[in-house]
């Protein structure tokens, strides 16, 4: 039992975080006179948000080292260009136009991270440098012009719908059949995961919440899981960056959470001299993480490009900027050490609520800048003052 | 009857848990050089830092006379309005600033807010040629040595108009030669008015200039040798700081000492700073199994240096030499290789490179050998959860959970929860660095118990340890260290304080 206060009171951060963001969402559906949460308006929330999310999972592991990486708004916009330049230009296959693309932001990645962990030039420094010299590369490339347009192929990824290939098999019309087979497959796999992690606690003779606590649970998130699919379906399904988005979340959580090199990101960033005593390869574990990130960055660029449907030089601009505030406020620690993949998920949500909800309700975008600041200061102030009265 | 400047009188100063100070007397007089001598942590420090208002006046009780005056410091700019200037061992120089700049920083030569270069310069030269220091006032700290650095400081008290100069450690950083000269310099001071007092581990240096000698043990004032009239020899200065009877504060054991298992062979260690210059200098040293061997030796003797160098090279530079368990040589690399051959280091400084105070204990456990609780690089967090379990009973851990933060537990906690670290690693050759540093007598006792149990199971077991009688009390053989060479092996029959502390005298002096 005093495991599991402790517990809560560790993540009531995070917890709080979640709780505001869904008070958010509420406050918005009221102003928005129900616009925000129709179906149509979820799926570009989704869409919307997706490339700031895949650079904000990456920022997370930079954070817990202890620093950031100011770069990865410039290095998405260069990877969006070259891409475009195989594509449109050279006319290369999609499909090894991405590889490509993919390995150059791993190149970048080391480039940085050599001269970060190896040198021990400070992060902020090497990103900084990155930030000018990739959207420097990206002008260069796209010589101040606009690529466009990308085809299907490369579009798809990020503005594109799953298609409901088992409706339409079964000629059911009126419901998205996959949508819906999904939630239900979904919910499948959270009850026997959680069954299964109940008997090993159960094996090694932990405490376990008591059964009916645990059905009440595992019928909530079954229930948030389908109404989530229910609702998608009543647009045009699923959208093809949220399995992209869904994949690297669930990836990336069970990394940095069950793994030994997430460990030792969380070692280092939180005493980077203990864990260096402690066997850690620090510099090994820093270096990584900054490849991990070009990879993303990469990631990010692609999708935001196949979004746009053009690669232009301004592409990924201040993007850097909203991954470290979706970190901050989902409770990542400025010094390193603390915050998870979960947490910055919903810092990032709770970004992308407030400026499509003000969007809407037509509040210019000074105002929404204003706004979005004073958030990320309330919730890091907030974490200050729970930690002081500890 | 020469007068007195300074006397602090029933001084007591209590920390939570400790008297660190317990009804100490000092007596300072004009145109003299007052020695302090005592063990580590024997509350020399404490008491200068009562006396320069690091402690303001009314943390602790007892009074203070400063020519006659009764002082009420608040903080240390009120008793250095008095002239009371206090140098430290780590010098408060700003390293990128000049020698004149540091000289008057707090205490700035200007007008209106405006500083008077000129005069700064003009003054500067003069207190540096009052310490004899050849420098131009506008070299920069960083570019002159830890001597100089030292006489910048005294230079910077006397700009400050100082009544009275202490000095904590001014020569363990120096060598002999930088030594004499700032000796001679205390000495010149005096003749011109300005008395000291000197806290120092170099006891033939004390013996040489102070004139009193006030011994503390233990937080109290033993006795005070005046020059002329008692014996100010080595010896019986030896004799008055370690005079203690050793009572029954260690756990029983009966040591069933094996083989040789570990040895450190012709090893050298260069300063990872200066390439050119040895650090650690041909040390030679064994462990048998089943053996606790103590490593004694003075504060920046390179104990700690050289555990770390043997832990996986995590100090040093250049290192030549040879380690070998069991009768083989190993290839280590880094303290990932150190780990997988079976050593174990615990840190002297638990909270800076020991514990990673905001993960909770379970984690903090677990660290160094990840692998034995997963599978493919996948953590089993219910076996981790176990573990830390087992091992919270074991060690008597006490903690609401062990999913606390490590931050949030005393020292002895922290330092048990170390412990469970290094022997969950399950290492053959564990070398402990102040294993009980900073923690309550308890506390103390459990992990010696622990030390006892691990060389019961026949581990080949390294302490070291600035508290001589926890070295004598704990080991089976004593090597003992000074300016980065082993200048003594004892056995347990011969090692008493007396000899450890005559063995770094001696080598001190053949320098």
């Amino acid at each position: 039992m005093d495991n599991i206060k402790i517990t809560l009171k560790q993540n009531i951060r995070q917890y709080g975080m979640f709780i505001a963001l869904v008070f958010i969402m509420i406050f918005f559906q009221f102003l928005t006179g129900g616009v925000l949460l129709k179906p149509l308006n979820v799926s570009n929330l989704i869409m919307q948000n997706s490339y700031v999310l895949i650079l904000a999972i990456g920022m997370l592991l930079t954070i817990l080292t202890g620093y950031i990486d100011l770069s990865v708004g410039s290095v998405a916009g260069f990877i969006g260009a070259i891409s475009a330049v195989f594509i449109i230009q050279m006319n290369m296959p999609v499909w090894l136009a991405i590889i490509i693309s993919l390995l150059v932001g791993a190149l970048i990645g080391a480039w940085q991270g050599f001269w970060i962990a190896y040198i021990r030039i400070p992060a902020f420094i090497v990103t900084l440098a990155g930030m000018l010299i990739f959207r420097g590369l990206t002008m260069v490339i796209l010589q101040g012009q606009t690529l466009a347009p990308f085809p299907n192929s490369y579009t798809g990824v990020s503005s594109g719908f799953i298609p409901d290939f088992i409706g339409s098999a079964f000629g059911v019309t009126g419901i998205n059949m996959l949508t819906i087979l999904v939630g239900i497959i979904a919910s499948v796999m959270y009850v026997f995961s959680e069954f299964r992690s109940r008997k090993e606690k159960q094996k090694y003779k932990f405490d376990v919440p008591s059964m009916p606590f645990f059905i009440a649970k595992l019928a909530l998130v079954i229930f948030v899981i389908n109404l989530f699919t229910y609702w998608l379906n009543l647009y045009k399904g699923i959208p093809s960056v949220l399995v992209l988005l869904g994949a690297l979340i669930l990836i990336y959580s069970f990394i940095t959470s069950k793994t030994i090199a997430g460990r030792h990101i969380y070692a280092f960033g939180g005493n980077e001299k203990a864990a260096k005593l402690s066997g850690v390869k620090t510099n090994r574990v820093f270096f990584w993480v900054y490849v991990n990130m070009g990879v993303l960055a990469a990631v990010a660029g692609i999708v935001f490009a196949g979004r746009l449907n053009a690669a232009t030089p301004k592409a990924g601009v201040n993007f850097e900027l909203d991954a470290i505030a979706a970190c901050y406020i989902g409770g990542a620690s400025a010094s390193g050490g603390i915050g998870t993949v979960f947490g910055c998920i919903v810092g990032g949500l709770i970004m992308g609520v407030l400026n499509n909800g003000m969007s809407i309700m037509g509040i210019s975008v000074d105002w929404q800048q204003t706004i979005k600041g004073f958030v990320l200061l309330a919730a890091v102030a907030f974490d200050v003052f729970t930690k002081k009265r500890k | 009857m020469e007068n007195v400047i300074l006397e602090m009188r029933n001084i007591t100063k209590l920390f939570p848990g400790v008297r660190a100070l317990n009804n100490v007397n000092l007596k300072v007089k004009e145109n003299q050089i007052h020695a302090l001598v005592g063990e580590n942590g024997a509350g020399k420090s404490t008491l200068m830092n009562v006396l320069s208002g690091v402690y303001p006046h009314g943390t602790y009780t007892g009074q203070i006379f400063f020519k006659g005056e009764e002082c009420i410091f608040k903080d240390i700019k009120d008793s250095e309005k008095k002239g009371i200037a206090i140098i430290h061992q780590e010098l408060a120089l700003v390293p990128y600033l000049s020698i004149a700049e540091n000289m008057f920083l707090g205490n700035e030569q200007a007008k209106n807010g405006i500083i008077d270069w000129g005069q700064t310069i003009s003054k500067a030269s003069e207190y540096l040629s009052r310490v004899g220091l050849k420098e131009n006032p506008n070299t920069l700290i960083k570019d002159i040595g830890v001597g100089k650095q030292q006489l910048v400081e005294i230079a910077k008290a006397l700009a400050k108009d100082v009544k009275l100069l202490i000095l904590d450690e001014p020569t363990a950083a120096l060598n002999e030669e930088d030594s004499a000269h700032l000796l001679e310099i205390i000495v010149d001071l005096k003749k011109h008015g300005i008395p000291s007092i000197i806290i120092s581990h170099k006891l033939n240096e004390i013996e040489q200039v102070a004139d009193e000698i006030t011994v503390i043990r233990d937080g109290a004032t033993i006795e005070t040798l005046v020059k002329g009239v008692d014996d100010t020899s080595e010896d019986r200065i030896i004799k008055g700081m370690v005079g203690r009877e050793i009572t029954d504060r260690w756990p029983q054991r009966e040591s069933k000492v094996g083989d040789v298992y570990f040895e450190v062979k012709n090893w050298n260690v260069y300063d990872p700073e200066d390439e050119t210059r040895l650090f650690l200098k041909n040390i030679n040293m064994n462990v048998r199994r089943g053996e606790v061997v103590g490593i004694a030796g003075l504060m920046g003797s390179g104990r700690t240096e050289l555990a770390m160098s043997i832990f996986g090279r995590a100090f040093g530079g250049k290192i030549t030499g040879s380690i070998i368990k069991d009768g083989k040589e190993l290839e280590i690399k880094d303290v990932g290789d150190a780990i997988a051959n079976g050593i174990a280091y615990l840190t002297e400084d638990r909270k800076s490179a020991g514990l990673i105070l905001i993960d909770d204990i379970k984690n903090n456990i677990s660290l160094a050998a990840m692998k034995k609780i997963s599978t493919n690089f996948v953590i089993d967090s219910n076996r981790e959860i176990q573990v830390a379990e087992e091992y919270r009973k074991k060690l008597n851990i006490k903690t609401p959970s062990i999913l606390q933060k490590t931050g949030n537990l005393s020292g002895g906690n922290q330092q048990k929860v170390m412990l469970s670290r290094w022997i969950f690693a399950d290492p053959d050759v564990l070398i402990l660095d102040e294993p009980t540093r900073g923690i309550d007598v308890g506390a103390k006792y459990e992990i010696y118990t622990i030390i006892n149990q691990l060389a019961a199971e026949g581990k080949a077991v390294i302490i070291i340890s600035s508290e001589l009688p926890e070295i004598l009390g704990m080991s089976d053989r004593v090597y003992v260290m000074n300016e980065g060479r082993i200048v003594g092996e004892l056995d347990k029959a011969n090692a008493s304080q007396e000899s450890i502390m005559r063995c770094i005298m001696q080598s001190n002096r053949e320098g």
